[in-house]
């Protein structure tokens, strides 16, 4: 058997671990009248997290042993006709390996947790289903060596994930934070796939190789030219914008703190929200072809960043403190990829991710570990006056307050001259047609109007 | 011309209209949605018949066996081709699935031989190829829903104006056509073209002329709209009626109205109050992306966009099927609430989801591929202005997870009676989800088939408007990444 082979078999183990679980659990939600049991679903869930976890180790260490930089692992041709072709193909690389394998470690690591924290929990066979998608939507997205393959991921990540934010979805507050969470998703996702034809149009299809050049990341060269990659750049910076909150969709990182602790995690504090990044540090190639565009990148990550901080110095709650702080982390990462810092934006994306995945499953358990704290030294823990504001004014301090409580009034602004104006023109649209046809009908032209909301179970027993 | 081993059509389409006969003469519903069903699976039954013959003769048009209906007319009226043959089954499983999902507590309100009708009617367009004899059919396939309106003493002005706006200008359009000459003609008048225009956006539902679908989903019964609507025989008779003789001007205006119509249809999905009329407005965004695929003739449009036909007849059937299935419980669905029907009815919720996002072209399901060649082909026609339909793509998506989220979350709604999905139903959405995950996942040989369609009807163009010969690049090789590779590369040296 040669590497090669080795090599192939270890990559379908990577990608068929996720894609076997989630059809398992899919299908099983789908077909069967009841749901699997709670011990079964863990130990699936332990078996495919384990299966891909080994194979992408054995990847690396048979990576290293060979002094490989770059495996690419063509899975075949999914369509060919004449000018279009989709080839399922995954990158083993320096980039994507430590990528993969720090999903399976995380995802290994929320899924333990998770069987406990979740355990009776009337949803538990919905939760792993979403959880598994999202695995899989990680794993593409972070080994895909075509760009439509990794739309393809960063669709999955992003169904997952509003649908986690809704997960306790008898509350209305945790639907309406999926919702936000998604519409934002969909902007990004419609950033890329515009990247995506772009690129299709200048080079002739998605293939990473061939608009980044055939060298092994991070050495390889853009094959486009500077106005180019400025374009396709910036779409793709739009695309990361929306998925790793940066300013302005800066508002549903908080929002998606609603959904269960174990998904709060993974998602928002580790895997998730780096995925932006994570797409900026694909396409760096294209970055070093325009100065602005990495200017761009730079001055989104720092204000994001600063924004960030502000923002978090406010919350009142731990994961929307954690999550402003790891918001804060991964403009930074943003703003070290603008500046060309690929091996330490890589690194910090890993410890940050790890590091953040152990505060928030802490976070249920914050004040018991400050009680503890506070009996081991005997007294309340001393609150010092920062630095900062010993040396601002109250009236700035005040305003900045109401800046961060506010989170920046991102989310006002993006409601009052994006959203409100868009539903008002439709509304008013929907107002002249049913003018139209009532005017044509002679009289009342709907019999929607006469579909009263659905009374709730108190209005029905009254 | 080639001739299918069996006569497939002729069958499919008497089955139908027998059936219709039979089961109008039956008074117990129970009883004449049973003979339904039998009539609807063995019209079913013809139609994947149809489909295999054709495919397995590898010819690009074949006529029916034994020629019963050329005898009696004296010319060979039904032919199924390229474009045509996944059609035919598309629609038969559509009538047949609606049939099946009909729940007892609908059965009296439901026409079962207007349905018939309908399916006999929308099978025969579809087979057809002569254009007086399309025009006939679409006129007469607007009767069964007008009939069952004025049966349910529902208001019919809006619907009536529009259809029958939409037949004289078809017959005065195709009238000034033959006057000029016919098809043969490679110019032709606005006397001709315009009215042809007019007719093709009233089927369409393209905006303006789009008012007659919300009306129809408003006042007949959600089966009856939903069939009338989801086969898209507008999108037929723009192929077969304008394509061959509209100049390419007509066909780029065409493009950039519904363009239009894509993106107005998906924001005014957002703002509808009630289930039906969302899925009105969510199914136009969808059918003026087809029209607009067919109208920029590129080989990359033309082949998403009938990609997208089927996809779109499969997933969007489901998803109707699945509203339905849920009115059926609730009755007229209001979406200024949350409804909490998640936990009685989890099934119908996953196909919900299923479904919608394989209409918005979500990864794995049947849409996908067609999308991606759709948005390739109209933004390389219109660079700029091609980008409005990623926007209304992600419109539509938004608007599904959020009627998602109204319909199946919030506390859970307590009931009397179990809600659970009945295994009809059940049969019915998984039977489609399972279409759209199995061509998602294996799409080649959809595209394929697709593409070859989308070559015939350029060289039928061609043939009649002039200009470079179109190439049959599909009988060519290529290589691993889609570029064409000439016939002598192939050969052994």
């Amino acid at each position: 058997m040669s590497y090669d082979q080795i090599f192939h078999a270890l990559g379908l183990c990577v990608v068929g671990a996720p894609a076997v679980l989630f059809t398992i659990l899919g299908l099983s939600s789908l077909l069967l009248y009841r749901s699997l049991p709670e011990r079964t679903i863990t130990r699936i869930s332990q078996v495919a997290i384990m299966t891909g976890l080994v194979a992408s180790v054995a990847i690396l260490a048979m990576m290293l042993a060979l002094g490989r930089r770059h495996v690419p692992i063509a899975l075949g041709t999914w369509v060919l006709i004449p000018h279009y072709h989709f080839v399922v193909k995954f990158e083993f690389d320096r980039l994507s390996v430590p990528f993969a394998i720090l999903t399976f470690v995380l995802c290994g690591t929320i899924g333990a947790f998770a069987s406990r924290y979740m355990h009776r929990e009337p949803g538990y066979n919905r939760f792993f289903v979403l959880y598994s998608l999202f695995v899989l939507g990680m794993i593409v997205t972070s080994l895909s060596g075509t760009i439509e393959t990794l739309f393809s991921g960063w669709e999955m990540v992003g169904l997952s994930s509003a649908l986690l934010v809704a997960f306790f979805h008898e509350r209305p507050a945790p639907v309406r934070n999926g919702l936000r969470v998604w519409v934002v998703y969909r902007f990004s996702d419609a950033a890329l796939l515009v990247a995506s034809v772009v690129l299709h149009h200048l080079r002739g299809g998605g293939d990473f190789d061939k608009f980044l050049g055939s060298g092994p990341w991070p050495d390889g060269q853009a094959l486009v030219t500077g106005y180019e990659a400025l374009v396709v750049g910036l779409l793709l910076l739009a695309a990361a914008a929306g998925k790793s909150a940066l300013i302005p969709f800066s508002g549903w990182l908080p929002r998606a703190m609603e959904g269960p602790t174990p998904s709060s995690a993974v998602f928002y504090g580790a895997l998730s929200v780096h995925l932006g990044a994570f797409l900026l540090l694909r396409v760096s190639p294209l970055l070093e072809l325009s100065p602005l565009l990495c200017f761009c990148v730079v001055v989104l990550g720092l204000s994001t960043a600063l924004f960030a901080a502000i923002a978090g110095h406010a919350q009142t709650d731990i994961k929307s403190a954690l999550c402003f702080a790891s918001l804060t982390q991964v403009s930074i990462i943003v703003a070290e990829i603008g500046l060309g810092l690929r091996y330490i934006a890589l690194i910090h994306i890993l410890g940050h991710a790890c590091l953040r995945t152990l505060q928030f499953v802490r976070a249920p358990t914050l004040l018991q570990d400050r009680r503890i704290l506070e009996n081991a030294i005997g007294e309340r823990l001393p609150r010092m006056p920062g630095f900062w504001e010993r040396k601002i004014s109250e009236r700035t301090r005040i305003w900045l307050y109401r800046f961060a409580i506010e989170r920046g009034y991102l989310d006002s602004f993006l409601n009052d001259y994006i959203v409100a104006p868009f539903l008002r023109i439709f509304q008013w649209c929907d107002g002249f047609e049913r003018r139209s046809t009532d005017l044509i009908t002679g009289g009342k032209s709907r019999e929607s109007d006469r579909t009263e909301p659905a009374p709730g179970p108190l209005d029905e027993l009254l | 011309m080639t001739d299918l081993h069996l006569p497939w059509l002729e069958a499919s389409i008497l089955i139908s209209l027998i059936g219709s006969l039979i089961v109008s003469r039956l008074r117990d519903s129970d009883e004449a949605r049973r003979w339904t069903l039998c009539f609807s699976g063995a019209t079913l039954v013809s139609s994947v018949g149809a489909w295999i013959d054709f495919h397995e003769l590898h010819v690009l048009q074949a006529d029916d066996a034994w020629h019963f209906l050329s005898y009696l007319v004296g010319r060979e009226l039904l032919i199924v081709d390229q474009l045509s043959a996944p059609l035919l089954p598309l629609v038969a499983l559509l009538f047949f699935l609606t049939t099946l999902a009909t729940l007892r507590t609908k059965i009296r309100r439901f026409s079962f031989a207007l349905t018939l009708l309908s399916e006999a009617i929308v099978l025969a367009t579809f087979s057809c190829k002569e254009p007086w004899g399309i025009i006939a059919l679409l006129s007469i396939g607007t009767i069964p829903p007008l009939l069952e309106l004025i049966n349910r003493g529902k208001p019919i002005r809006v619907f009536a104006f529009h259809m029958v706006l939409f037949i004289a200008m078809l017959v005065v359009g195709w009238w000034y056509v033959e006057v000029e000459g016919g098809a043969a003609q490679r110019v032709h008048s606005l006397w001709a073209i315009v009215p042809l225009l007019i007719a093709i956006f009233i089927r369409n539902g393209i905006a303006p002329f789009h008012l007659w679908m919300s009306d129809l989903f408003e006042h007949a019964t959600f089966g009856t709209a939903l069939l009338f609507v989801t086969p898209i025989v507008g999108a037929y008779a723009a192929v077969r009626l304008v394509l061959p003789v509209a100049p390419d001007w007509v066909l780029r205006s065409i493009g950039l109205i519904s363009l239009f119509t894509a993106v107005y249809a998906a924001g005014m999905a957002l703002v509808q109050r009630e289930a039906r009329r969302y899925f009105c407005y969510l199914f136009l965004s969808h059918s003026a992306f087809v029209l607009m695929g067919l109208e920029i003739v590129t080989k990359t449009a033309l082949t998403g966009a009938l990609c997208v036909w089927l996809s779109i007849g499969l997933s969007l059937g489901g998803f109707g099927l699945t509203i339905r299935a849920l009115e059926g419980r609730r009755g007229r669905l209001s979406l200024t609430d949350f409804k909490g029907l998640y936990e009685h009815t989890p099934a119908l919720a996953v196909c919900f989801l299923l479904t919608g996002l394989a209409s918005v072209g979500f990864p794995g399901t049947l849409g996908f591929i067609g999308t991606e060649l759709l948005v390739d082909g109209v933004v390389e026609a219109y660079p700029y202005i091609g980008i409005a339909i990623v926007l209304a793509g992600a419109l539509n998506g938004i608007g599904m997870v959020q009627t998602y989220f109204r319909l199946f979350t919030g506390t859970r709604y307590t009931s009397s009676v179990s809600l659970q999905i009945s295994p009809r139903e059940r049969f019915a959405v998984l039977a489609l989800a399972a279409l759209l995950l199995v061509g998602g996942l294996a799409p080649q040989s959809n595209v394929k088939s697709r593409f070859d369609a989308a070559e015939e009807i350029l060289i039928e163009r061609q043939a009649v408007s002039g200009g470079p010969p179109v190439e049959h690049e599909s009988e060519h090789g290529h290589d691993d990444h889609g570029e064409p590779v000439k016939a002598e590369e192939h050969m052994p040296h």
